[in-house]
């Protein structure tokens, strides 16, 4: 019976039935993610399929993602990690990896291979940015602004244009990418931006140019706040992930407008925290090899506009879950929106983060 | 101001009505940001203003589809049965402790006095932030960080100067004669305490009890830093709604704890004039 | 207890001295009383002070330099700084050893994390450096000085070793320093760079928004706690649960409701609008400002002001003022002369309960007050859950809690601990 399930669910991977080793699995798993429509879709892709092909596990989710680098790191000085998959976005797995607090993977190991048996190294390619990282979506943080109160703006330096788009616009309470479109906007060739952000006086013009819309900005910390801003007409313009602003505009038929220009690409993964007892790994092991093989990744697309990590997932990307409209046009890795984008460097900010936080900071509470 | 004597000039009656004005709209401060948000909980629109069909009080413009999100929903589901059990427990633990303490803080003789009640009293002083990011360290540390005896522990804590100062409140009017002559009559202390101090202070434990009950079921700092996805409580979701996805069902959830703050109030209310009227104070 | 009589002393009825037998009982009774007590003092030490005890040593806590690097503090203890040369070989050497060491064990980015929050730039070059020293063998592979210059320039700066020996200590004031924006420079410590400096600024933020929140709250407080205290009982108990009403309300509740009264589509200006008063296009901005914090925390903590002054006015007697009119004092003088003075000590002790109170708080600017309205709460989170400087956040947090305990103990003395009212 758990078998036939399994294998029905399992429509393209030769998916390895866990019966052998289930006496030795956990059965709770608790997954990190971001909540909101994000989380909504993976647990709708990876986790429904997966406790229907085992009843007996207990999945909770955690909404801490956004602590997630502090939070490990303090479960990890008191050695009691509670945590059994947390989804980080890029920099942040190397941080983890960095510090000894994720679990290095043998990535061809314990993933499922694509259906023409491609390993999975291959199939994810250069999205596996450290040891530590199973890659899952590639987002983009980009503008959505309002289609009824201003005009449809073509750059992303309308957000600096007060003049002709007048109204509040929200940003992402944090130096990355708002540095790097106030300097571009400032004029700074965009193969320069990370050289000129490198020195004092780059900082400064950045801040600068931040400077001319500092009383018109609201700062938001959470994906969910510049829809929701949006929606309710506090602000005209705002950054924000592009997957939240989908949901706004085809699910909610919020009269909002997306801008492409420059947006600002990363990745959104998994890591095992480090120092698991056997038990929890080896049932985290087996969600995860579920939770990321080709159909898993490209169902994900059905409920939230992010492009699927897997090379192998993109062909199977079909339409939208509930409302039947075909999702490739909405993914930020689609030619039509990818005209004009943002090659955002971890390396830079792994490096500069502290750094550029604290004068961020420091200008923000001026 | 019980009344404006007759002879009251004319510029004192002006005095008189502008002060009761004046009054009258703080109060209205007071009061009318938490009875607006009744009303608007009843949106059939996910505004959080009042529509046009509300305002001309037509029934489409109202529903209870926000109290049905609430009662349908898992997660607020979850987070409301996580408080029902977090506080009842932090709130024995407190009342238990803190009821002893107070009964001995309020003998005739007791040495450092003012410190010890310096630091009975210091969790409700002490920032929040600063005993929340305390107690995930160490807590963490122990192996409490993330569980539910964590959390009881943390909020019961939270909870002591509350019950210590209610306790001690009724205890300073208590005529130790009472007890004396309890003992003359040959009662044990035990005894004593049972059948001649323990009703009197009764509705100094129940108020203290009911103060530590809200402290933890309002509490969000604490909980966010030293419970983890299996602790979340009430507030802590109406946080987390409140920053990410704001939606009215927060309104309903506010309403149903407005209501119960209301029954709260009363309760103490009348234990309070109970008390006095027990250790024969007039009831003010 | 008066002198005993000289001759000789009183016995008790089991013949022991009364002062003996009187003096046992009162060691009874104190016995008893910390006994009761005892439990509760020991439950609110181990899971109150105790953990903030801990994270308050954290704001010295330094021993990660110690630990990561021995050999490499120990080597810099002959250099001295001052001569502006590189160390010895010798410091290179110990320093190879140490982060091949740290590498295997990945402890290398955690002294890295540390030394970067000092001087920006030390932590790249340290996890860099890391990969390429884990494959080295440091019994053949020296000398050092010139590899690891040669595999990066960063080990080449004089300023990365001058961190690395101020801050070689087991404990640091380096946290504290960056509190109050400041840091160990060659010459002690100084003011860092003008764009950099933020916690002061913070610090007297929520100092100043905290005094105008206290006095907000005296002004709405004073009338309505007047009102209540003179008017008939039975009128005043029912105006009272207008206050209680809201001190039993969940501060979330309160908070939310002043996010969407406030909001610039929100209540408030819908309703001016409507009247006219406010253009639709301009519309007022109420919130994620200093003034959203300040119209939410004066509603907020407005109760805990009138408590106290209610309870103060309520033993005041009227016949006072009566007399004082009575001998030809108008109105105001009778008031300002003879009622207010009396009415200082609630005035007092309101006012430094709200103060403590808003000086640590955390949620309310978090949800209604923006960039502006933010206080030195919010940054000490942002610390402690956010860019895991803990040290830097348990500094700002002892600096906060030295100040609400400066306040705490003004208020003992002024008020008692004992004198506080519920309700």
């Amino acid at each position: 019976m758990k078998l036939s399930k399994l294998s029905a669910l399992a429509v393209t991977t030769a998916l390895c039935a866990p019966s052998a080793f289930a006496e030795e699995m956990a059965n709770e798993l608790t997954l990190v993610s971001w909540g909101g429509a994000y989380e909504n879709s993976q647990h709708k892709a990876y986790v429904e399929p997966y406790l229907a092909a085992n009843p007996d596990v207990k999945i909770t989710w955690d909404q801490s993602a956004a602590e997630a680098v502090a939070k490990i790191r303090a479960m990890n000085e008191a050695g009691n990690v509670t945590w059994d998959l947390v989804d980080v976005v890029a920099s942040d797995s190397m941080r983890l990896c960095d510090e000894g607090l994720a679990e290095e993977l043998d990535h061809d190991g314990i993933l499922a291979a694509a259906p023409d048996g491609t390993p999975a190294t291959e199939d994810f390619g250069d999205l596996i940015v450290s040891d530590c990282f199973v890659p899952q979506i590639v987002y983009s943080t980009t503008f959505g602004y309002r289609t009824d109160l201003i005009d449809q703006p073509d750059s992303v330096c309308a957000i600096f244009d007060t003049e002709k788009y007048p109204g509040k616009r929200s940003l992402q309470k944090r130096p990355i990418d708002n540095m790097e479109w106030a300097l571009f906007c400032d004029g700074v060739a965009k193969d320069e931006i990370y050289d000129v952000l490198g020195t004092d006086e780059g900082v400064a013009q950045a801040l600068a140019k931040l400077d001319t819309i500092k009383n018109d900005v609201v700062w938001w910390t959470a994906g969910a706040e510049t829809p929701q801003l949006l929606a309710d007409g506090e602000v005209v313009m705002g950054s924000t992930f592009n997957g939240r602003l989908f949901s706004a505009i085809a699910e909610q038929g919020q009269p909002i407008g997306m801008l492409w220009d420059m947006q600002s690409f990363d990745l959104d993964g998994w890591i095992i925290p480090a120092g698991l007892p056997a038990d929890r790994k080896a049932r985290v092991l087996d969600f995860l090899k579920f939770a990321t093989d080709t159909q898993r990744l490209a169902d994900q697309a059905k409920y939230i506009s992010y492009g699927p990590a897997r090379a192998s997932s993109a062909p199977l990307v079909g339409k939208h879950a509930e409302l039947g409209i075909d999702m490739a046009p909405h993914m930020p890795t689609d030619p039509a929106n990818a005209g004009n984008v943002h090659v955002y460097d971890y390396e830079w900010w792994a490096d500069n983060r502290d750094d550029l936080d604290a004068k961020f900071q420091a200008w923000l509470a001026k | 101001m019980s009344a404006l004597p007759p002879y009251a000039s004319t510029g004192q009656r002006a005095w008189y009505y502008s002060f009761r004005v004046i009054c009258g709209l703080i109060f209205f401060f007071l009061i009318a940001p938490i009875v607006v948000i009744i009303p608007l909980s009843f949106n059939a629109q996910d505004f959080f203003t009042f529509t046009p069909e509300m305002l001309r009080l037509d029934p489409e413009g109202f529903s209870l589809k926000h109290y049905r999100n609430f009662f349908g929903d898992d997660s607020w589901q979850t987070s409301m049965w996580n408080s029902l059990k977090i506080a009842p427990m932090a709130t024995i633990v407190s009342v238990t402790f803190g009821t002893l303490a107070a009964i001995g803080l309020s003998q005739p003789h007791v040495p450092f006095r003012r410190a010890i009640m310096a630091i009975l009293i210091s969790p409700m002083i002490v920032p929040l932030i600063i005993s929340a990011a305390g107690m995930y360290f160490f807590y963490s540390r122990i192996g409490l960080q993330g569980t539910y005896m964590g959390v009881v522990l943390a909020h019961a804590a939270l909870g002591i100067p509350f019950v210590i100062i209610t306790v001690t409140a009724t205890l300073v009017g208590f005529d130790r004669s009472l007890t004396r002559a309890a003992a003359n009559m040959g009662a044990d202390p035990v005894t004593t305490f049972f059948r001649v101090q323990m009703p009197l202070i009764m509705p100094g434990v129940i108020s203290g009890g009911l103060f530590a009950f809200i402290t933890s079921f309002d509490e969000v700092v604490v909980v966010l830093f030293v419970g983890s996805a299996g602790q979340r409580t009430l507030p802590w979701q109406m946080f987390t709604g409140l920053r990410e996805q704001i939606s009215p069902t927060i309104l309903a959830v506010a309403t149903l704890l407005v209501a119960i703050s209301i029954m709260l109030l009363a309760t103490v209310e009348m234990l309070r004039r109970r008390s006095e009227r027990l250790r024969g104070m007039s009831p003010s | 207890m008066s002198d005993i009589s000289q001759s000789g002393p009183v016995l008790a009825a089991d013949g022991t001295p009364l002062k003996r037998s009187l003096s046992r009982a009162l060691r009874m009774q104190k016995m008893r009383a910390l006994l009761l007590i005892a439990p509760l003092l020991l439950f609110i030490l181990l899971t109150f002070i105790l953990p903030v005890a801990d994270m308050l040593y954290r704001s010295v806590d330094n021993r990660i330099v110690q630990d990561v690097l021995p050999r490499t503090v120990q080597a810099l203890e002959s250099w001295d700084p001052a001569s502006n040369q590189l160390p010895e070989e010798a410091a290179f050497a110990a320093l190879a050893a140490d982060l091949k060491e740290a590498a295997e064990a990945k402890t290398h980015t955690k002294v890295a994390k540390r030394l970067n929050y000092e001087n920006p730039g030390i932590a790249s070059v340290f996890r860099k450096s890391g990969r390429k020293v884990k494959k080295w063998d440091i019994d053949a592979d020296g000398p050092f000085r010139e590899r690891l210059i040669e595999l990066n320039k960063g080990w080449g700066d004089v300023e990365l070793w001058k961190t690395i020996k101020t801050y070689s200590g087991i404990r640091t004031t380096g946290y504290f320093l960056n509190a109050v924006d400041m840091q160990l420079g060659a010459d002690g410590a100084e003011m860092r760079p003008e764009n950099e400096r933020i916690y002061n600024t913070m610090l007297i933020r929520t100092m100043r928004m905290s005094l105008i929140i206290t006095f907000s709250c005296i002004l709405l407080g004073y009338p309505v706690a007047w009102l209540l205290a003179n008017l008939p009982s039975s009128k005043a108990n029912l105006l009272m649960i207008l206050v209680l009403l809201p001190f039993w309300t969940s501060l979330l509740v309160r908070t939310s409701a002043w996010k969407i009264l406030l909001q610039q589509q929100g209540v408030i200006n819908d309703t001016l609008v409507w009247i006219g008063l406010v253009d639709d296009t301009n519309r007022l901005v109420l919130i994620n400002n200093e003034l959203g914090t300040i119209i939410a925390m004066t509603h907020i903590l407005l109760p805990f002001m009138i408590l106290p002054m209610y309870s103060v006015m309520q033993t005041i007697n009227p016949t006072y003022m009566r007399a004082a009119k009575s001998m030809g004092a108008t109105d105001w003088t009778a008031f300002w002369r003879v009622y207010f003075p009396q009415s200082v000590p609630g005035i007092g002790a309101g006012s430094i309960l709200v103060f403590i109170l808003a000086v640590g708080y955390y949620i309310t600017p978090a949800l209604v007050g923006g960039t502006k309205g933010t206080f030195i709460s919010n940054l000490i989170a942002y610390h402690i859950s956010t860019s895991g400087n803990w040290g830097l956040g348990a500094a700002l947090g002892a600096i906060l809690l030295a100040v609400v305990l400066v306040l705490y103990w003004v208020y003992d003395k002024i008020v008692g601990i004992d004198n506080v009212k519920l309700g």
